[in-house]
């Protein structure tokens, strides 16, 4: 292959995927004079896993967080260049963040339940949102979530003992099912398994795949065998750059760039 | 002889031990450099030695003044009884004591001459005895300073531990001064005690707690105190009242609210302004919060009540006491709320977040619930500093025992009947007088009670996010 304009390749490869969900235009962040992201073009599409690799400060988990623009909570953080949802520019100065969030929601590298029961964790959501018409209907919203996270079985007959309670495989996957009841389009998750062990990380990853046929799933992972699991996409960042972005398989077994060899093979990160 | 003096020797005990000490180490160091060897390596440095001998002179030394301080006045009052003169005091009484105050005074240069012809011949054995009882203080608090510097001396070798020793020494020091605080608590809890079971005996405690009707009279003979004066019902009413119900009125709301503003919206540079400017507010001596209240808040009150139409609004009222306490209490109750809710985890509000929260519901729905023990804490601490405020009540609320909701009406509070019943003219054994002691216990207890709670509160808080 002749080394074509990277931007190009992204759009141009997945012909087979149908139009993008998100689709970043020269993105770039900075926080005060300090540039995290130098104009990251990506699109994301919809029933797919795309894993976002590279070394620690690569700026992977900041380019994830200006997708539901949870940056806008770090003060000095500002971000350039614009980035669609289904075609409308979130950072647009007339955009409800309030409703992007809902509709693109998010999974933290440390499980963070709130201090509630299980069940007033999953129905905080759908209340604020006010997408529950009854209280049968919010029922049907916890289990449907809960199911969905695969974690219903296992709580419930404890719905109302706290999601602090639950192991920390169980509150990561508490998390999932509270951003599921909002009923997302995106799901961002930052390095969703660092924080848990393997038979949790391994839960986890399955969910994940279950997951996809229904969401954009974009995943933040620092383990190279993770990526290679669960995504289809991958993203490779190295110094706030896209380097390379394409079909997971193609990443591992055939990069084109000599930076993401070497990342994958393990030479540095 | 004035206790200064013998401070200043036993710490010259000390320095003395010191200086010897040190130079004893420093000989030990640069003994074989003499003969043409190597330094010794000591275990400690000299100035460590020096500081063990010094206090090994200096603590016993200081320990011993102590105790012959308590003592040597009783010895010397012996001394004086015993002399053949003192066979023309009277008996018993405030005369008997003021003929020997007059003669110790004179004898120990504080008076000129005697007021009392009966103190004179109690000058020349008063002055014999105390100036005997002083030698005898000064050469023992040499020979134990002495003897103590010297037995450490003795043990100093070059790998003596002497740096342990001293540490250990520091150690026990700082402990002795956290005690003194502690042991304070004690004290003023036993003097308490002691006088609110003498007011007990005099007045049931059932009609104390639990009557209605406020009246000590300290004028009245104490043989016929009746315990229907002594209901402190209203007093614990109009405590509550203000202190607890009226400024917390005031308080919860608007420090919450503070803080709430401070530690999410505020800026960080208007939050580096206002959070001291706040906490001045907890600076202000009560006092001038006190005329506040009563010179600019209470007139004002009545004032607007008046033209309202209420007849009972008081120039002394409820309400201009309590929202003026509120009002001070307002930094203690943002200060521990900012504080609990800057403990909540950001994880927590990032997750309430990006689940498409606004910031006040985030706020509503899990900062605040998160934060609550720690609140609940703040707000506890704020109303015992209420309910123990004297000032404030003292200038705005008024002395009238009113049992009443009517908070524009005058009335009183435990503390400020502590100052009526102890700045009145009765005497010390009077039931009225007394009652004061039995208020104070009261407060103590219940304050006590609120910091216990809310320490625990907090504690089990604090694990809850470790």
């Amino acid at each position: 292959m002749n080394n074509p304009d990277l931007t190009s390749v992204a759009q141009a490869s997945f012909t087979d995927s149908g139009p993008a969900k998100i689709s970043a235009n020269k993105v770039s962040v900075y926080y005060g004079e300090k540039k995290a992201i130098d104009e990251v073009s990506i699109d994301i599409h919809t029933k797919y896993v795309t894993a976002f690799i590279g070394p620690s400060g690569c700026g992977k988990s900041t380019f994830l967080r200006t997708l539901n623009r949870m940056n806008d909570t770090i003060p000095s953080a500002r971000v350039d260049g614009e980035i669609l949802l289904d075609g409308d520019d979130i950072y647009r100065s007339k955009m409800d963040v309030v409703q992007l969030r809902a509709r693109v929601g998010m999974v933290f590298q440390k499980p963070n339940p709130f201090p509630k029961s299980i069940y007033e964790n999953i129905a905080y959501g759908p209340k604020i949102h006010g997408i529950a018409e009854s209280k049968g209907d919010l029922d049907g919203i916890v289990e449907q979530s809960l199911r969905r996270a695969g974690l219903w079985e296992e709580v419930k007959d404890r719905l109302s003992d706290s999601g602090t309670a639950l192991s920390g495989g169980q509150q990561q996957r508490l998390c999932i099912a509270r951003a599921i009841a909002v009923d997302p389009e995106v799901i961002l998750m930052d390095e969703p398994c660092s924080a848990l062990d393997p038979i949790a990380t391994a839960r986890i990853e399955e969910l994940i795949d279950e997951l996809r046929g229904r969401y954009a799933i974009v995943i933040v992972t620092h383990s190279m065998q993770q990526a290679a699991r669960v995504s289809q996409r991958t993203a490779f960042f190295h110094l706030g750059n896209l380097v390379e972005y394409g079909r997971t398989g193609d990443i591992f077994t055939n990069p084109r760039e000599e930076r993401t060899k070497d990342y994958i093979t393990g030479r540095y990160g | 002889m004035s206790p200064a003096i013998f401070v200043l020797l036993a710490i010259g005990l000390g320095l003395v031990g010191w200086l010897a000490a040190r130079s004893r180490a420093w000989a030990f160091a640069t003994a074989n450099a003499a003969s043409g060897g190597g330094r010794v390596r000591l275990h400690s440095l000299p100035s460590y030695h020096g500081w063990y001998v010094a206090l090994w002179a200096f603590i016993p030394a200081i320990v011993f003044v102590m105790i012959w301080n308590a003592i040597s006045p009783h010895l010397v009052m012996q001394a004086i009884l015993a002399d053949p003169a003192a066979a023309q005091l009277p008996e018993f009484g405030i005369t008997r004591d003021t003929v020997l105050a007059e003669a110790l005074a004179v004898a120990s240069g504080n008076a000129n001459g005697v007021f009392n012809p009966l103190a004179t011949p109690l000058v020349e054995p008063a002055t014999a005895a105390m100036q005997r009882y002083a030698i005898i203080g000064v050469i023992v608090t040499i020979l134990i300073g002495f003897t103590g510097g010297i037995l450490a001396f003795l043990r100093l070798k070059p790998d003596f531990t002497a740096r342990t020793r001293v540490e250990r020494a520091v150690m026990m020091i700082l402990l002795l001064a956290s005690l003194v605080a502690i042991l304070t608590t004690f004290g003023i809890l036993a003097s308490l005690v002691f006088e609110t079971i003498r007011f007990f005996g005099m007045v049931n405690p059932i009609d104390f707690l639990f009557g209605t009707h406020w009246s000590p009279d300290p004028m009245r003979d104490p043989a016929y105190a009746d315990g229907a004066d002594y209901g402190a019902l209203p007093l614990f009413w109009g405590t509550i009242y203000i202190g607890a119900i009226i400024a917390m009125i005031v308080a919860i709301p608007l420090g919450l609210m503070s803080a709430i503003y401070l530690t999410q919206y505020a800026n960080s540079t208007f939050r580096k302004w206002m959070k001291p400017l706040l906490e001045i507010l907890a600076g202000v001596p009560t006092v001038v919060y006190g005329y506040f209240a009563a010179l600019t808040v209470a007139p004002f009150i009545r004032d607007v009540a008046k033209s309202a139409g209420i007849a009972s609004a008081s120039s002394e009222s409820a309400i201009a006491a309590g929202l003026v306490m509120g009002v001070m209490i307002i930094p203690f109750v943002s200060s521990m709320a900012d504080d609990s809710i800057a403990a909540v985890p950001s994880a927590m509000r990032d997750g309430s977040l990006a689940m498409g929260a606004t910031k006040s519901e985030t706020i509503r729905r899990v900062l605040v619930p998160a934060a609550l023990p720690g609140i609940v804490a703040g707000v506890m601490l704020a109303i015992s500093r209420a309910i123990g405020e004297t000032m404030i009540v003292v200038m705005a609320a008024g002395a009238a025992a009113n049992l009443t909701a009517n908070p524009f009406e005058s009335m009183t509070t435990v503390t400020y009947q502590i100052v009526a019943m102890l700045t009145g003219e009765g005497s010390f054994d009077h039931p009225a007088t007394l009652s004061a002691f039995a208020l104070g216990m009261v407060l103590f207890i219940v304050t006590l009670a609120l910091n216990f709670i809310a320490l625990r509160v907090v504690k089990r808080y604090r694990e809850a996010y470790e």
